[in-house]
């Protein structure tokens, strides 16, 4: 490992990314200047330094020129830092003492129309992060014990799914659900698509498999109070039947699902004869519909401006009630009026089809001409035919959407993690890390993430379940080394202020009992707020010193420190 | 970090796409043995073709390429590239699966993917899957630069040497001794399986005679998908500098056409779920590259009921100049200068109108993977009526064999989060089976 002492030795690799950074300034050029920089004693270019050939290519920089910081300048350290650190680490380099340099997504990929402009801030970029790696400092990452257990919020088909997977690993688990007892939506529904098999048979297996678990205990009218502590090691207070009890848990699933939309003042809803497709369940289940002309009006309250998203379970719920209805009465009349019909795959189009052959009729609308409900008749304009339509109606059924929940808010603050624009939890990344928080420890399943169907609560119910026992299968958990810090040789600094208490957005600061600030280095994200506003200087943030950062901003304005 | 448990059971992953992929890092992360089994040369599947995915526009090969590696360092897994699942024995919790692996014919850890091979090799022209087959290769070839394992192979099919015992050139070229064409395929046997995942992913409807109606190599300047995500690539066959292949001319006009082959009485009954949405996607990186282009999408039904896909709709239409036309097309011809002139049925006035367009973009079939019906024989499981690997909508990574799971467009078409997740939850199955004993 080097010491500070040792005499900076720096590799810089200019990555060309195929062309994202090479098809608009000259990286040999850029490698080419790097080697005139101070303690800069290789450089080389790369097609793409992240393949196997690029990372074979550090590792050889480092053998053959005895290298002790890297320097890659490429993409963006949100993906790719990982990796290089891993790289430069199997070769005997602290993984801090790698610099990233992003000279694609803050470059070359935003100034596409200045090329010359973008080779100059890539020399700049260059130059400033060679000036902080010869200030660069070995950091060691933080270590933690892990408990193997697991808490499931929500008692829904996703919370089910989860639990019961955990359970099935070997992990201990708590399944906390708010109710009296476990189910959720699924309670409340009277058939599922597309195979149209009762809820309550999924319903009862579930449950009855659920409670076979010895290592899965179940807390019905339960609530969680508080999470405090961080991955592999949260304290959870959960209120159960008015009781406090505290758990040592190692990682957290979120499955609180969704609620539903109460379409007041859409199409005269009353609830009686203008009902929503979740009403008519209910009637469904206690074998109550006698209506014989029967219309479905999709995206009730969503696709509009105020709920501009797709609830994505509507079309093939009216698709299974129409057909239902169908089956008990075959004389009556189903119509389904709709804008886009979603039923994505084979199995749905399947089902669609289906539905058109059981004679349901479906007719078009455009938001733009909606159609209006009267007292005994629906108009709808159908724009093949150029023309009105007028559909008697004894029972008229909104499609309304899947919202989030009230509660999202007060629950996504004491867990820490963000919510989107509507009100649903945001993962860590849409695409490839669906079911994943940025917060470590914590995972998200089913609806609560965004509208999905059964059997897409259940594969992301066990989705959720493999992303958690990754981490709890094992005894440890590493941590970034990257964090703030109050050293014993700054203490005097420290003027008991608590600036950095009320500042930190992850309540990792605290005072001890001799009135001394503490901070709790696994808690710590490194966002340097706490650094910032320190009134005295005193706390430093590891890896973002202000030796560091100054020696970026010298040297961009042509200046050694 | 200590595993906690012994676990002597692995896994076998069959597909490194994505989701084989992401069952694989799940498993492997959780302490578990797996061998991931691909039959093409390297791993990524088809997200590794992509240029950016939806809706984050998020540059495909850059979010894949750390799980390639990743894959490829990782403790706990196996690659097995150029290889097939030969024979199964056993049952769930212990397995034995044969393994064929085709030969390389490059030495996997000697290679330097310098590429004197392939530049020296004087067998040309074979088409390049990889780039949709719009750019060929030599015998002595590698799928892409960023090619994870990095390593070239020889195609036994089309090599002078292996099959003629002539030339040998790449042989005296290879500054690294990495050719070995001693290599023979094998066998290898892997006992104590725990459980199986089927992530074979999918393939694209590309050259059945359905899609000459819409002029499908009849006229060049009408392409698919997947060519249009190569063409508008930066590593792709362009550059990224999207041109038509028959005049070098830059499409100021371009017609996306949805469901082609798909939601059809003639071609396959099920809508392939991706397309509006990759679709709103080529449209937008088009534009990127020029923004006087417009664009034009025909479809039947817009569906986006992913996270945000409805915004990005929006933003298709208000941003990036593209309309939106919910019409039937009927036939496709070519004027004098081979512009595209779509003839079509316009549902919202029920009119037949006529748009020359430059170039005009297949949105095309997704359809089960070649070989799937080969497999399914060998694992023992059941494929539904459309040849995907059979699920119950309750049990949606369970095959209908007990300890082979699925994940992913092996069982139906899907977007690559759904991909993931499946996969994700394909792993938890496996990993049930391993840990649960």
């Amino acid at each position: 490992m080097s010491d500070k002492e040792e005499e900076p030795r720096i590799g810089v690799f200019v990555c060309s990314c195929g062309s994202n950074i090479g098809g608009l300034i000259d990286v040999k050029a850029l490698a080419e200047y790097s080697k005139t920089l101070p303690n800069v004693v290789f450089t080389e270019d790369n097609l793409y330094t992240c393949s196997e050939t690029g990372l074979a290519q550090i590792k050889n920089g480092i053998k053959d020129h005895n290298l002790n910081r890297v320097i890659v300048a490429s993409c963006t350290p949100r993906t790719h830092e990982p990796l290089f650190r891993d790289c430069v680490k199997k070769e005997g380099v602290n993984e801090y003492l790698f610099n990233f340099v992003n000279i694609r997504d803050q470059n070359t990929w935003c100034h596409q129309k200045y090329p010359q402009e973008a080779f100059e801030k890539a020399k700049d970029l260059i130059r400033m992060g060679v000036a902080k790696a010869a200030k660069l400092e070995a950091l060691d990452n933080i270590i933690v014990d892990a408990t193997p257990t697991a808490l499931v919020i929500g008692g829904g088909v996703s919370g089910m799914t989860a639990a019961l997977s955990l359970a099935n690993q070997g992990f201990e688990t708590h399944l906390v659900e708010r109710e009296n007892e476990l189910g959720g939506r699924l309670k409340t529904l009277h058939k599922l698509f597309p195979n149209d098999q009762k809820a309550q048979l999924l319903l009862d297996n579930l449950k009855k498999n659920v409670g076979s678990k010895e290592n899965l205990k179940i807390h019905t009218s339960a609530q969680v109070k508080n999470i405090e502590g961080f991955v592999g090691n949260f304290e959870v207070s959960v209120e159960e039947n008015g009781n406090n009890i505290n758990l040592t848990i190692g990682v957290i699933l979120v499955a609180v699902g969704t609620s539903l939309f109460t379409p007041t003042g859409y199409f005269g809803y009353d609830g009686k004869i203008r009902i929503t497709q979740h009403e008519l369940e209910s009637k469904l289940n206690n074998n109550d519909v006698k209506a014989k002309d029967i219309v479905m009006i999709q995206c009730v309250g969503s696709r509009n401006d105020e709920r501009v998203y797709c609830s994505s379970v509507c079309c093939m719920t009216a698709l299974k009630n129409a057909l239902v209805l169908k089956e008990n009465n075959p004389k009556s009349n189903v119509s389904i009026l709709f804008r886009d019909l979603y039923t994505p795959g084979t199995h749905y189009e399947d089902y669609y089809r289906r539905a058109r052959e059981e004679g349901v009729v479906f007719i078009e609308y455009s938001p733009e001409k909606e159609p209006s409900v009267e007292e005994n008749q629906i108009k709808v304009y159908n724009q093949y035919l150029g023309e009105e339509l007028l559909i008697p109606y004894d029972l008229c059924v909104l499609s309304t959407p899947l919202v989030s929940n009230n509660d999202n808010k007060a629950l996504a603050q004491m867990i820490k993690v963000p919510l989107e624009e509507n009100g649903f939890f945001l993962e860590a990344h849409v695409k490839l890390r669906p079911m994943d928080f940025a917060t470590a420890g914590v995972f998200i399943c089913g609806s609560a993430k965004w509208p999905v169907d059964i059997t897409e609560s259940i594969s992301q119910g066990y989705a959720a379940a493999a992303r958690a026992s990754t981490i709890i299968s094992h005894d440890t958990i590493e941590v970034e080394g990257a964090t703030s810090f109050l050293p014993d040789y700054n203490k005097s600094l420290c003027t008991g202020c608590e600036v950095c208490i009320k500042v930190c957005p992850y309540n990792a600061i605290s005072k001890n009992e001799e009135d001394e600030i503490v901070i709790t280095q696994v808690l710590c994200k490194g966002c340097g707020v706490c650094g910032a506003t320190c009134t005295n200087h005193a706390i430093i943030i590891r890896h973002f010193t202000d030796q560091q950062i100054l020696s970026e901003i010298y040297a961009y304005g042509g200046k050694e420190v | 970090m200590k595993n906690l448990g012994e676990n002597s059971k692995s896994v076998v992953i069959i597909g490194a796409g994505i989701a084989g992929i992401q069952a694989a890092l799940d498993l492997g992360d959780m302490g578990i043995q797996v061998h991931l089994v691909e039959k093409q040369s390297c791993i990524g599947g088809r997200m590794a073709q992509l240029d950016k995915t939806f809706p984050t526009l998020d540059c495909s090969i850059c979010i894949l390429a750390p799980k390639l590696s990743e894959c490829y360092r990782h403790d706990n897994i196996t690659l097995h590239t150029l290889s097939e699942i030969q024979k199964i024995g056993g049952s769930v919790g212990n397995f034995s699966v044969d393994v064929l692996k085709h030969a390389r014919y490059v030495k996997e850890g000697v290679c330097t993917n310098c590429g004197d091979c392939g530049a020296i090799c004087p067998v040309r022209g074979i088409t390049n899957f990889f780039d949709a087959n719009l750019v060929t290769q030599a015998a002595a070839q590698i799928a892409f630069p960023a090619a994870v394992p990095a390593a070239y192979r020889i195609d036994p099919n089309k090599c002078l040497y292996l099959n003629y015992e002539i030339c040998g050139l790449c042989y005296q070229n290879c500054g690294a001794d990495a050719i070995d064409f001693t290599q023979k395929d094998s066998i290898l046997s892997l006992d104590n399986i725990g459980a199986i995942i089927v992530a074979t992913g999918l393939d694209l409807a590309e050259d059945i005679h359905t899609l000459n109606i819409y002029g499908y190599q009849k006229y060049d300047n009408v392409i698919t998908a997947m060519e249009l995500e190569r063409l508008i690539c930066a590593s792709g066959p362009q550059a990224g500098h999207l041109s038509r292949l028959t005049d070098g001319k830059h499409p100021k006009k371009i017609a996306y056409l949805q469901c082609i082959d798909s939601r059809s009485q003639k071609g396959q009954m099920y809508c392939s779920s991706v397309c509006c949405m990759y679709t709103t996607k080529e449209a937008m990186i088009a534009f990127e590259h020029d923004n006087e282009l417009e664009s034009y999408v025909f479809y039947i039904d817009m569906r986006a009921g992913g996270k945000g896909f409805q915004k990005f709709l929006q933003r298709g239409a208000k941003e990036y100049n593209i309309k939106y036309l919910k019409s039937k097309i009927s036939h496709i011809d070519v004027d004098k200068d081979d512009n595209p002139i779509i003839t079509y049925e316009d549902y919202e006035t029920s009119e037949i109108k006529q748009l020359t367009v430059d170039l005009v973009v297949l949105a095309t079939c997704i359809i089960p993977s070649r070989g799937i019906n080969k497999l399914a024989d060998v694992l023992g499981i059941d494929l539904d009526h459309y040849d995907y690997v059979k699920t119950n909508p309750f049990l949606p990574v369970e095959t209908s064999a007990e300890g082979i799971y699925t994940c992913g467009c092996a069982r139906e078409p899907m977007d690559i989060p759904r991909s993931v997740a499946e996969a994700s939850g394909a792993a938890a199955r496996a990993a049930e089976v391993i840990k649960g004993g």
